[in-house]
């Protein structure tokens, strides 16, 4: 079982790019559908769960289904086949990362990319923002992070202040919209 | 060095909070700007090649940061330090599985926290924009790519290898 969680999810990692939600339909279809060890409500309660905790989602989701078919160890094998593709490309890139900066042909290659990647972050905003939805908190949440941020206060601080602030103001508000 | 590294990447992963581009801020913050261990060109240079490479682009960055850093035993050290204590939370998690998806203070704190990522990733657009568009032609470029991801949803990593190679045909 160790060894099965072991290489199912060593190939999740290995065929994911992008991280993220790009790796849902994957596990998806290695977790629920081939192995079924979770069934599809299972499946979107554990990435409920795992998409509100700190770290990468993938890697959350392998210790989770990890955990729950063979405990400690279970999350454990299961953690470190997702982690060690990416580990091992990233490695071999880092080691030619250096020689490769050289060349006046890469150094066009990344002068091309960097606005890319600009662009890329600035559509995750527009991306991540559909489903938080447009409402008066929120936007001042996002607005007052930005600012904050901007003008030197560090993140982890200003993360743990919209957590507080989101306890006052959302606590009260939340039984009456499940009801 | 590997003791800075742990715990450098230890709070990077104790606070990335909705994955991915979120985590970019904290990042650019702790290990271009604090320790200044990399430069913000690097920086997104490590971005795009997290984006084309296999993994989450957290897990890819403390990888190449630790490196860059300490070599091999760097890489180690910084990927583990990243991945230490989401793998607890989520572990405690698991074992108070249905405590935890009931507790409404949770669920507001974690309700504050969504926007907040949304303002950090904006921020962090702007630290990279403030390096990427130099001149006309990587706005040139970014226009291009921007109107091919919003109008044609192209893939992120289709996005790159065209970028690199607009970048090729308009400096040569």
């Amino acid at each position: 079982m160790l060894f099965a969680l072991f290489v199912t999810f060593f190939k999740v990692g290995l065929f994911t790019f992008g991280g993220g939600y790009a790796m849902l339909p994957v596990i998806q279809k290695e977790v629920v559908e081939r192995k079924g060890w979770l069934t599809a409500e299972e499946f979107i309660d554990s990435i409920a769960i795992t998409n509100s905790l700190p770290g990468a989602l993938a890697i959350n989701c392998a210790t989770f289904v990890g955990g729950k078919k063979a405990g400690f160890w279970g999350a454990f094998c299961a953690s470190l086949g997702a982690v060690i593709p990416s580990f091992v490309v990233i490695l071999c890139v880092a080691f030619s990362f250096k020689t490769l900066q050289k060349s006046s042909w890469v150094q066009h290659v990344f002068a091309g990319i960097r606005p890319a990647v600009a662009v890329l972050i600035l559509m995750a905003v527009a991306k991540l923002s559909r489903p938080v939805g447009l409402r008066w908190a929120n936007l001042g949440i996002a607005l007052f992070v930005l600012i904050a941020v901007l003008c030197g206060i560090h993140p982890v601080l200003v993360l743990s202040l919209s957590g507080a602030a989101g306890f006052f103001i959302f606590r009260n508000r939340n039984p009456q919209e499940r009801a | 060095m590997l003791y800075q590294l742990f715990i450098g990447f230890l709070g990077i992963g104790a606070f990335s909070f909705g994955g991915g581009y979120a985590v970019l801020y904290l990042i650019h913050e702790e290990i271009v700007e604090r320790l200044a261990w990399i430069t913000t060109q690097d920086f997104i240079d490590l971005v795009a090649i997290a984006e084309i490479t296999p993994g989450p682009i957290a897990v890819n960055a403390s990888t190449f940061v630790g490196h860059k850093v300490a070599g091999f035993p760097g890489a180690c050290v910084g990927t583990a330090g990243f991945l230490l204590v989401p793998f607890c939370v989520t572990l405690v998690a698991f074992f108070y599985f249905e405590k935890f998806k009931a507790l409404d203070s949770v669920k507001a704190i974690l309700q504050g926290i969504r926007p907040a990522v949304i303002g950090l990733i904006a921020a962090a657009f702007l630290k990279v924009a403030r390096v990427s568009f130099t001149d006309l032609k990587s706005v040139l470029i970014g226009v291009t790519i921007g109107i091919a991801i919003y109008k044609f949803d192209i893939h992120p990593i289709l996005a790159i290898f065209l970028a690199g190679g607009m970048g090729v045909l308009l400096c040569g």
